[in-house]
């Protein structure tokens, strides 16, 4: 958060003509040119965007990995972040998923009319300090602006490139029965963040999102253990439930885990049982799930819980031969059940 | 949440279920209303853990699925309605009407907002004064009271372009209607300890004694239903049909008085149709007379033809407990939480999606 607040001290507002964003903004004319200008290019400084080409022009070597998404977050504003830096740190952490150092982005808006210079400003601080945190340069992009009612205030994409570590074998033909399931910090942060500012629902302390880069720990790892990882992915949009029912289905293998290990705030607990809904499936933006060897799991996760993104990482569970394609839940007082897929958006209950 | 840690404890979990294995000498019925309790019993695995000769059977106690066809299209024509605006509990919004369901109105563009309390849907309509606020008051006796408080509050703010629509469903004539049903197979019934919260349970004294079946208003963790299940049999076994109180740290027998009033104040008890049940006398909730203005059947001229239910959904004969999801041809093939034929396979805590989510190929 402090890191935060000196960025915005380092990056004061520039002079805008301008207090709101028109449809002007997007014609490419003078008033696209001003706005990135002033806001865009002088913010994301660097060679590659300072040489202002149609395109990047980029030299890299060695197997590439390639990830795009977009970002449609409502509201853009969120505690802990704002659309800003989930664009980075999600694209960021697809491509450290595929076991690669991240390089660089491009970064895409379209903007709905009205959206105040200052709000823009702030989601353009948050990129700046999330692409220099995660070590990436902003190295193409585009604006446009769509009439009233035809977006909602903003929408982001970014794509990225990132360099496939050597030791990196990454891949989920390679999980086999014993390999050990860890999730690397609390689980339903970021989900229940969204829905309790969605909600105005208020909780004793602020509930913040989880986003964060991944790729500088997710690269230690792997030069530390290799191959011994067999799989990383991070569990955003449907949760931790919806990786290991892809991965059960992409394996046949039968996913095993235990409730009690399961790494949880008590607060998004609490939140989570009032709103009727199950923490396996709420977002997350920080977090990832790695399968590994079971003969390293203590020890990666020894190095994993060292990391300010590790610290309430745990083992969660065992792959097995038993239930194959499926995902068991063993519940804390001792049952067991099966975790499906979700269907649709998980929905508030009533009572 | 520690104060719930203690009725999640594997070992006293464990006691009660050695307990009722010891004191079970035939196989029991048990019918747990709430679906609230059919969800903990499939979530956290009991019903795996129960001696086999025990049968759970999961009751009506789902607003969402025993709201009838013809209130969902009455909701659904009041969303098409030009500058009205639809607040409703989530969960509401994939129950199937006759021609569509809210979320498909509202990807046709009804304004259709979740709301987690009426209270919010009267400040809706506080601040959006050239619109009609409609909010679907669906719900058991537990979401009656927040219900009525929206229209007295809405009342003495003097706000008029409020209303709701309300579909509230009464416990105990529904298990009037099960156990006087001719096929009637249970033999003891879990009350839901929320209703009673609210109610208390006074009410289940006349029907205890009438039907000779035992009741045990029961909580909602691992615990308070072994419990209740353990209660429940123990007076089985003894030839007993008491009403008790398994979750005395919530429910008085007289209930919450405030509540009641409230209630009171607002609503008349009315005829219900329960989907899959069909009407059930005196069943249900409608606003009263004095605060007619604030009924959305009264301030709109809802004009819709009367919907049948699917007759492909079994929902009627799963809710009176006289078949299992599973035996539904339609289970699982036709019939899943993406594209439910009725409204048990829509909710969390109908039956029907509580055993496909979790148990649909149990271990």
């Amino acid at each position: 958060m402090n890191e935060k607040i000196k960025m915005q001290l380092h990056c004061p507002m520039p002079k805008f003509d301008f207090e709101v964003i028109t449809l002007g903004h997007g014609s490419g004319g003078l008033l696209t040119h001003r706005l990135l200008q002033t806001g865009v290019f002088d913010l994301f400084k660097n060679d590659h965007l300072d040489q202002q080409h149609d395109g990047a022009i980029l030299e890299l070597s060695g197997k590439l990995a390639f990830s795009t998404d977009s970002y449609v977050i409502s509201p853009i504003f969120f505690p802990g972040g704002n659309i800003g830096d989930l664009a980075i740190n999600g694209t960021v952490n697809d491509i450290a998923m595929c076991g690669a150092t991240p390089k660089y982005l491009s970064l895409s808006f379209i903007i709905e009319e009205g959206l105040t210079m200052k709000k823009f400003w702030e989601v353009l601080v948050n990129i700046k300090t999330a692409a220099d945190k995660a070590g990436i340069a902003i190295v193409t992009g585009d604006t446009k602006v769509v009439e009233k009612g035809k977006g909602d205030k903003l929408f982001i994409n970014t794509s990225g490139i990132g360099v496939v570590h050597p030791k990196a074998a990454i891949h989920h033909n390679r999980i086999q029965a014993g390999d050990a399931i860890i999730i690397s910090g609390n689980i339903a942060n970021h989900g229940i963040a969204i829905m309790s500012r969605r909600q105005g629902l208020e909780f004793e302390t602020t509930i913040e999102t989880d986003s964060a880069n991944l790729n500088h720990i997710i690269i230690a790892l792997i030069e530390q253990f290799g191959s011994d990882i067999k799989f990383l992915r991070d569990p955003t949009r449907g949760g931790l439930a919806s990786v290991l029912n892809e991965v059960a289905e992409l394996t046949g293998l039968g996913y095993e885990i235990n409730q009690k290990q399961l790494p949880i705030d008590a607060q998004v607990e609490g939140a989570c049982e009032m709103l009727g809904l199950d923490p396996l499936y709420v977002a997350n933006e920080g977090l990832f799930v790695a399968i590994v060897k079971q003969s390293i799991a203590e020890k990666l996760l020894e190095q994993l819980k060292a990391d300010e993104n590790g610290v309430n990482a745990a083992i969660i569970g065992y792959v097995t031969e038993e239930h194959r394609g499926k995902v068991v839940i063993k519940s804390a007082i001792g049952g067991k059940r099966i975790v499906g897929y979700l269907t649709g958006e998980q929905l508030p209950r009533i009572c | 949440m520690k104060h719930l840690s203690e009725y999640r404890d594997p070992e006293l979990v464990q006691q009660y279920l050695k307990e009722i294995h010891r004191i079970t000498t035939k196989p029991w019925t048990l019918m747990e209303i709430c679906g609230g309790q059919t969800h903990s019993l499939v979530k956290n695995g009991i019903l795996e853990m129960l001696p086999e000769f025990i049968t759970m059977v999961h009751g009506p106690g789902c607003p969402v699925c025993v709201t009838s066809v013809s209130v969902i299209d009455e909701v659904i024509w009041l969303a098409e309605q030009p500058n009205v605006i639809i607040g409703s509990f989530g969960d509401m919004l994939r129950v199937p009407g006759s021609r569509k369901s809210l979320l498909e109105a509202k990807a046709e563009g009804a304004d259709i907002r979740i709301l987690y309390s009426p209270l919010e849907a009267v400040k809706l309509a506080k601040e959006n004064p050239t619109k009609e606020v409609v909010f679907f008051a669906v719900g058991f006796e537990t979401t009656a009271p927040a219900n009525a408080l929206s229209v007295v509050h809405a009342h003495q703010m003097g706000i008029t372009n409020y209303s709701i629509l309300a579909s509230h469903v009464l416990v105990p004539p529904a298990m009037e209607a099960i156990l006087g049903d001719e096929e009637n197979m249970i033999d003891a019934f879990l009350a839901a300890g929320h209703v009673c919260a609210i109610m208390g349970f006074e009410e289940y004294f006349p029907i205890a004694e009438k039907y000779k079946t035992p009741m045990v208003v029961t909580g909602f963790e691992p615990v308070d239903l072994l419990q209740g299940i353990m209660m429940a049999i123990m007076q089985l076994e003894k030839g007993e049909y008491k009403v008790e109180n398994q979750y005395a740290r919530s429910v008085q027998r007289e209930g919450n008085r405030m509540a009641k009033e409230t209630i009171k104040e607002v609503f008349e008890v009315s005829d219900r149709v329960w989907r899959g049940i069909g009407e059930i006398p005196l069943s249900g909730y409608e606003v009263n007379e004095k605060y007619k203005q604030f009924n959305a059947r009264n301030k709109f001229n809802i004009d819709i033809p009367f919907a049948e239910e699917n007759k492909e959904c079994i929902s009627g004969d799963i809710m009176k407990g006289l078949k299992k999801p599973k035996q539904c041809p339609n289970f699982g093939t036709t019939c899943k939480p993406e594209h439910p034929l009725g409204a048990p396979m829509v909710s969390s805590e109908g039956s029907c999606a509580a055993y496909y989510q979790y148990a649909q190929n149990i271990i």
